[in-house]
């Protein structure tokens, strides 16, 4: 066990708490910047995979774990980001006073993506002022249902059903297919939307967040604008999940109406809901879970005997099992138990089982008041 | 001229006048208090100073300054701070967020600095802290630092509420019912932090509270207030002998 003895307020401050972060965060970035060298291509995509969703899911943990806000319409502004990337590094963009279309370089068109969903989310984000809890989940739901329609129905931007060829990113004359140099653009983004996310959160704004998450009024009384903290969450989270849908678009290549259903508005819930509404951690290992369920389920199938494993519909019903298991006996998500197994080795072999046992209270967003 | 004033000040929810015609001046320095049956409206004319309600009727100025109809999240920024009745903390946070958020209307806020953490923000974080840790010491808080409201005994809860609203460094303090849900030891503790808020902080002190035990200790002047109308003004002792108050708390 470690006792901190702090002798200055730089301590509270710092991210790092104590020297054992510099060790495991070490270790961490090691592993991650080492892994395209040691793993055959296939995993190298699915770890890019993975910080994509993982980005998606910090920009909702800021809105659902963070501000209390839940939102069933994440996939609209993953699915904003991802269009505007691909137009405009595509086809590009016509302008009725020009001849030819402007073509944006990655460096442009990268940012662009995240304001034009952040814009999104404050043109979302204003009217749901009023709404909180499961007012806030159906209009945001109604939101997403909007602009999947818009991304079918557009034809002359999005091509529709037929679909989107995404090209290759570009910098500097090199072109970054899929793999090794697409991976490490993922991985330094996600790096970078997890820092700003932590120093956000150590700062005032991202504290006014939490207050309005568990004390609208008192909060109000502290002097915390609810309306400003509110669409800033929005706008934040939306722009940080276009981000993701950016980078989504590349790594996919090619872009249809389907991949930004309401199914993917709830996979990204279901990632902030088990990973552990209410840290970043959570976001992480809650991508984990997302992309490693279907591949474990698949494998799982394998040694059912047959009548149940040909059964259709078996997968989505072991997937609700465990998001049922995990809502009863791990509210905090896998970064609760993460947390739990910690504080066992630390303590051992003192730990008690009773240690957590008094905080089993649920998120404000979770309770849907 | 008197530091608040509310005149001629009313609410109605529907048909029911939860205040109604509510008249009083709080001076610079006192402890005032307002006391009252249940349902007297004494919450309600707390909730119109922090301007959560809409008054349907008369004004409040607070330091010359109108504020019937300021934005409530600006209330705190002039110096009115509170707490409230049913704890209202933020549950997820340690004690030390909770009294950073306090320092809220200090705040200077851009999400890029912040994102950033740039060294003004840094330097801006440290002298909050060093506030905060000030109230820390007042309140004899130093234990519970680190910890999560949502672990933390009743008694605690109260003291941090009191403390975040001091954070704010208030000119005028709103204490919603202080000892409610205090034992007798930890109400005396209350008594004395009430003092030295008005003696030592210089704070002056509007309160609603049904100890009368308290009331009599710290208050200056007491309003009592029955169905949203003013029934009784003057020092603890002279109210506690008005006929009137004792008909409304005895009936009869």
């Amino acid at each position: 066990m470690r006792f901190l003895f702090k002798t200055n307020y730089e301590q509270d401050i710092r991210l790092a708490k104590h020297s054992g972060y510099y060790w495991s965060y070490g270790a961490l970035l090691a592993i991650v910047f080492a892994a395209p060298l040691m793993l055959d291509s296939y995993y190298v995509g699915q770890m890019t995979q993975l910080y994509i969703m993982a980005i998606a899911g910090v920009g909702l943990m800021l809105l659902s774990g963070y501000t209390g806000l839940v939102s069933l319409g994440h996939a609209a502004f993953f699915g904003i980001g991802a269009y505007t990337e691909a137009v405009l590094t595509g086809n590009g963009l016509h302008l009725p006073f020009m001849e030819e279309p402007i073509v944006f370089s990655f460096f442009l068109s990268f940012p662009l993506a995240g304001l034009l969903a952040a814009v999104a989310g404050i043109a979302i984000g204003i009217p749901a002022l009023r709404l909180t809890g499961i007012y806030l989940a159906i209009a945001t739901f109604a939101f997403a249902i909007v602009v999947e329609e818009v991304f079918s129905r557009w034809e002359s931007v999005t091509n529709g059903y037929t679909g989107l060829l995404v090209e290759y990113i570009e910098i500097g004359g090199v072109t970054l297919t899929d793999g090794t140099p697409f991976y490490f653009l993922c991985l330094g983004v996600l790096i970078a939307v997890i820092l700003f996310s932590l120093n956000l959160l150590r700062s005032p704004t991202g504290r006014a967040m939490m207050a309005v998450r568990d004390s609208e009024i008192s909060a109000q009384s502290m002097g915390v604008n609810l309306a400003q903290t509110k669409t800033t969450a929005f706008a934040l989270s939306a722009g940080i999940t276009g981000l993701a849908g950016a980078l989504f678009a590349h790594k996919l290549g090619f872009l249809s109406p389907e991949s930004f259903t309401v199914l993917q508005s709830l996979e990204l819930l279901v990632l902030v809901v088990v990973g552990g509404l209410g840290s970043i951690h959570g976001a992480i290992f809650g991508a984990m879970f997302v992309l490693a369920l279907p591949q474990a389920l698949a494998i799982l199938k394998d040694y059912l005997p047959a009548e149940i494993a040909e059964t259709p519909g078996i997968e989505p019903f072991i997937f609700g099992l465990i998001l049922v298991f995990f809502i009863i006996f791990e509210p905090l998500g896998i970064y609760g138990r993460w947390l739990k197994v910690k504080l066992y080795f630390q303590m051992f072999p003192l730990y008690k089982k009773a240690t957590f046992k008094r905080q089993k209270a649920y998120m404000k967003s979770e309770r849907l008041k | 001229m008197s530091l608040f004033t509310a005149e001629n000040l009313a609410i109605n929810f529907g048909g029911v006048k939860a205040v109604d015609g509510v008249n009083f001046e709080i001076e610079e320095g006192e402890c005032f208090t307002i006391i009252g049956p249940n349902g007297a409206g004494k919450t309600t004319i707390f909730n119109l100073i922090s301007r959560i309600y809409d008054s349907t009727e008369g004004r409040m100025t607070f330091r010359g300054e109108d504020i019937t109809t300021t934005p409530p999240h600006d209330i705190a920024g002039l110096g009115i701070a509170r707490t409230f009745q049913n704890i209202e903390l933020f549950e997820h946070a340690t004690v030390l967020q909770n009294l950073l958020v306090g320092r809220h209307c200090h705040t200077k806020r851009s999400i890029w600095k912040e994102g950033l953490f740039t060294p003004s923000v840094r330097n801006e974080e440290l002298r909050h802290r060093e506030k905060v840790e000030e109230i820390i010491d007042f309140l004899d808080l130093q234990h519970y630092r680190e910890s999560f409201i949502m672990n933390l005994p009743y008694g605690v809860r109260k003291v941090v509420e009191l403390g975040r609203a001091l954070c704010t460094e208030p000119k005028l303090i709103l204490l919603d019912e202080p000892s409610s849900g205090l034992n007798v030891e930890e109400t005396q503790d209350m008594a004395f932090w009430i003092e030295d808020i008005k003696k030592e902080l210089g704070i002056t002190v509007l309160m609603v509270e049904h100890d009368m035990g308290l009331v009599s200790e710290v208050s200056d002047r007491v309003l009592v207030l029955n169905y949203g109308r003013m029934l009784a003004f003057g020092t603890p002792a002279e109210v506690q002998s008005d006929p009137e108050v004792i008909k409304a708390y005895l009936g009869g």
